[in-house]
């Protein structure tokens, strides 16, 4: 029971706080809801029993994405930027395009049909903990993506280097 | 659900290009959401591991992002995407 209530809690914070992070004037307000949002997704994936995905959220889109979007949004000239107008001017099309696909996704939900449960229960999530399920399942049959996705990071590393870098002369 | 409709609405309708990469990181956290909430739900771990590379993917889009944004910044002086016309190819 109370832990319907937390979730409700939880999911109605992450509806109100992303429309807040998109309707916000002044775009240090917009980073900083988008801080709270991130804390309200996290405690959301303790409620799910992904204790190490909740961490990771934190440490990654918190501590890390987040100071970069502040550094990002520093460039800016905020004090002209809450005087103008800030969406563009086509932004009906937009509104009209996102409700539709909510439509679409919440009618292809109805005919969501469960797949057949797997071996992995709350109980033995519980009794082997979460890291050790995870790192046992990413370093075995998840090894190969799991190398991709660090040569995704590398690629990020370099290619974020390259694109902010100054020109040389010559 | 909701919150990755907003973040189309927020992508398509943002004319700060900073916003609309807040917007995409709205959207992967969106999927993230769901990939968890399923995995919990149909009792597999598959889905979290899926949200793991969201999250790798997450963070070298947003690094790369904002360092598209720098250089634009540099050459425009503008972080609107509607006073950025022209192309150079």
């Amino acid at each position: 029971m109370i832990q319907e209530l937390f979730f409700a809690y939880f999911a109605c914070a992450i509806i109100v706080l992303s429309i807040l992070v998109i309707l916000m004037k002044n775009p240090i307000h917009s980073v900083l809801w988008m801080l709270l949002l991130f804390f309200h997704i996290a405690s959301l994936y303790l409620l799910l029993n992904a204790e190490f995905m909740a961490v990771i959220q934190v440490i990654v889109y918190a501590g890390g994405i987040l100071v970069l979007f502040l550094f990002a949004v520093l460039l800016l000239n905020i004090r002209e930027e809450v005087r103008i107008n800030r969406f563009i001017s086509a932004w009906p099309t937009g509104f009209t395009f996102a409700a539709g696909l909510l439509a679409v996704i919440i009618l292809s939900v109805r005919s969501f049909i469960a797949a057949p449960p797997g071996i992995y229960t709350i109980d033995l999530i519980k009794k082997e903990t979460h890291v050790k399920v995870l790192g046992k399942l990413l370093y075995t049959e998840y090894l190969y993506p799991f190398e991709v996705a660090s040569l995704i990071l590398l690629v990020a590393i370099v290619g974020a280097i390259v694109l902010a870098k100054r020109r040389l002369k010559g | 659900m909701v919150v990755f409709a907003i973040g189309v609405f927020g992508f398509l309708s943002r004319r700060n290009i900073i916003i609309m990469f807040m917007s995409i990181e709205l959207m992967l956290n969106a999927v993230n959401i769901n990939l968890i909430s399923f995995s919990h739900y149909i009792q597999d771990l598959r889905g979290q591991i899926l949200a793991f590379f969201v999250i790798a993917v997450a963070a070298s889009e947003a690094a790369i992002g904002l360092a598209i944004v720098i250089a634009l910044f540099r050459n425009k002086a503008t972080a609107h995407v509607d006073e950025v016309k022209e192309m150079r190819g």
